[in-house]
């Protein structure tokens, strides 16, 4: 890879913590993400990964620190905004639009990058039928790009899993972000489709676009990424690159209990 | 070969609704040309009930847009529908000069179609942008509530509203021009300021206006801001983390919904030339919601045949049922069922007693036969196949976990 990360932060967590009534699950985490790089976030179940997530995307907003994205404090803005700025993101427990055509779901992801007001709509003005067409001209780029555009015209829920995860892939890509965060994207594939996977989001970043990836399998993640944090019951417990991260003590016994 | 049904199912791409809209084209513009014949000239009784059906699948297509594309339960749509007729009988009669404003204000019909549109999303607005924020079953509840204060309103403010007596004897709607001639068995001549007054005329008008928010309600629905419908529908935490600014969308749903209801309204109080409180009740928004499930919620064509069919069964089979039963009664020689005798009312009565019996019925049967409605939307039949799912996508994930 030739993308030389920059030093400015694309991402910074700034001691985020994040409580659901007594529970503390993201416990003062600060880190940054830097700009063209592929970063990843890894812990065992209930580390408190996907909460993190949330708060960065505005679904659930930290209960203090700060989140902020390429330079601007994005903490607590509404998700749509969120998504506005350049962030995209998928979920773990893929939540397509599962009645609307692939085409139809990657088109949906443009919508923020759409300049079509009511009226437009109401009318079908020739400004309205050129976005569209060419929003649907990108939409079957991107589901090309992902390598499924067999599908474009089949509703979200008949796709096969690994296609329904390749298409939420798409889906976020739609919305043009500058920074992508990928939940769990391998969870339930083989080995090979994981392989697939990984040389997508090596394309991904080759676009210039900065993911950001939580995975639970140790093995795909230190494949992919040139840095990875730890997280463990909430709490950053370790940073650095994969050969750091892997002779790390604590992260050792958060994945393999303590020795004694 | 491919039968209709495979070609129905084939996807979501082609569209069977041309077929359905162009049947509905004709059968509008053959309408009153059958009744007139049918019932040798006198066809003018039938085409005022069809213009009066109109009324409701107006308000069946801005429902549709608030139910079957967003998926918000609205429980009180008559209310917006209640606005709109009020609005046209203060603009647009000698009212005003009972009210404390004292002047009497008469604005063409045309105008106030669309005043009464702006009026009902305002309310629309008003009400939506404090009650979106919530889940669908509160909307529900809230909505419920407003579609019960509105005409409550209408009906006590008597000072402005003539509270029960209603508002009655609004202006007829005037075109500012016509044209006479032998094709209305008059001499040519320009006539200026030309009521309408007609049956016919008022279901010209009402056909033009379906057109015209068929049209527009498809274009929508077809656009950026019918897919962020379809968007919010089903997932709403996605749509919002894919940039849909969620409650703004849902808003313009519910405003649209309320402005069409607005247009209905002027339309029934002008064609009725009465406007009254009792008009515009729990039923007519429950009414209007049956139409839309039964028709095929989310689909245009569903929505406005489901609408015809319930307003046929509604308003025409129903009251004329106890005559048809006196009538087969003694055809087949049974005149004795249709007088009374000890507890039995005779047959009329009987049957008219079980009316809403009946109703309830023949809407239980259609709902088990046909749950997705009669023309269904493809979405909506997808749905209620969900058990069935196409063999690959039934994959569970095995490493799926709640949190992480």
């Amino acid at each position: 890879m030739t993308v030389q990360p920059a030093a400015e932060p694309i991402l910074r967590i700034d001691h985020v913590t994040k409580r659901f009534g007594g529970l503390v699950a993201v416990d003062d985490v600060t880190f940054d993400v830097k700009r063209g790089e592929i970063f990843a976030l890894i812990g065992p179940n209930g580390a408190g990964k996907t909460t993190l997530f949330n708060g960065i995307t505005g679904i659930f907003p930290p209960t203090t620190g700060r989140v902020v994205f390429q330079g601007g404090e994005i903490t607590g803005s509404p998700p749509h905004r969120v998504a506005a700025l350049g962030i995209a993101r998928t979920f773990q427990n893929i939540r397509l639009f599962e009645y609307m055509s692939s085409l139809d779901n990657v088109r949906l992801g443009q919508h923020c990058r759409m300049h079509a007001k009511l009226w437009d709509s109401l009318f079908k003005t020739p400004a309205e039928r050129a976005e569209e067409k060419r929003v649907t001209d990108n939409a079957i780029e991107l589901l090309k790009f992902v390598g499924i555009e067999k599908y474009t015209h089949v509703y979200a829920r008949n796709l096969p899993y690994g296609s329904q995860r390749r298409l939420e892939i798409a889906r976020a890509l739609a919305t043009s972000p500058a920074l992508l965060l990928l939940d769990e994207p391998a969870a339930g594939f083989t080995p090979q489709e994981k392989v697939e996977l990984m040389s997508l989001v090596h394309k991904i970043i080759e676009r210039g676009i900065t993911v950001f990836l939580i995975e639970h399998d140790m093995k795909v993640v230190m494949g992919v990424s040139r840095r990875i944090v730890v997280l463990d019951h909430g709490e950053k417990i370790a940073e650095g690159t994969p050969e750091q991260v892997r002779n790390d003590q604590r992260v050792i016994e958060a994945y393999l209990g303590k020795q004694h | 070969m491919t039968s209709l049904r495979q070609f129905w199912q084939s996807g979501p791409r082609r569209d069977p609704n041309t077929v359905a809209y162009i049947v509905l084209l004709v059968v509008a513009i053959s309408f009153p040309i059958l009744a007139t014949v049918a019932t040798g000239g006198q066809g003018e009784v039938m085409i005022n009930v069809a213009a009066d059906a109109g009324v409701y699948v107006l308000l069946a297509v801005g429902l549709n847009v608030v139910i079957g594309f967003a998926g918000l339960l609205d429980l009180g749509y008559a209310a917006f529908f209640a606005i709109g007729a009020y609005t046209y009988a203060f603009l647009a009669s000698d009212h005003g000069r009972v009210t404390p404003l004292g002047e009497p204000i008469h604005l063409p019909f045309w105008i106030v179609l669309f005043i009464a549109m702006f009026v009902a999303a305002s309310f629309g607005v008003i009400l939506g942008a404090p009650t979106l924020r919530l889940r669908g079953d509160y909307l529900a509840i809230v909505t419920l509530g407003f579609g019960e204060i509105v005409p409550r309103i209408f009906k006590n403010a008597s000072v402005w509203t003539s509270g029960v007596n209603g508002i009655s004897a609004l202006d007829i709607p005037a075109l500012p021009l016509w044209l006479q001639g032998p094709w209305s068995g008059d001499p040519f001549a320009i006539v200026p300021d030309f009521k309408i007054i007609s049956p016919l005329a008022y279901y010209v008008i009402m056909v033009l206006l379906l057109i015209i928010s068929v049209v527009l309600v498809r274009n929508l629905h077809r656009s950026r801001l019918g897919r962020a419908w379809m968007a919010v529908r089903e997932d709403e935490v996605a749509a919002a983390a894919m940039g849909v600014n969620t409650v703004a969308v849902k808003l313009l749903a519910f405003s649209i919904g309320a402005a069409f209801s607005g247009f209905a309204g002027t339309f029934y109080a002008a064609k009725l030339s009465l406007v009254s409180s009792e008009n515009f009740g729990f039923s007519v928004s429950i009414t209007i919601i049956v139409m839309i499930v039964l028709g095929g919620m989310g689909n245009i064509p569903g929505v406005i045949t489901g609408a015809l069919l319930i307003y046929g069964v509604i308003f025409i089979l129903l009251p004329q049922m106890p005559e048809y039963a006196t009538g087969f009664a003694n055809s087949v020689g049974l005149s004795g069922l249709t007088h009374p005798s000890g507890d039995f009312p005779g047959i009329g009565e009987f049957i008219s007693r079980l009316k809403f019996l009946i109703f309830g019925f023949i809407l239980v049967v259609v709902m088990l036969v046909r749950p997705q409605g009669l023309l269904p939307s493809r979405q909506r039949e997808q749905e209620l196949q969900k058990g069935i799912a196409h063999e690959d996508t039934v994959i569970e994930d095995v490493t799926a976990e709640v949190g992480g």
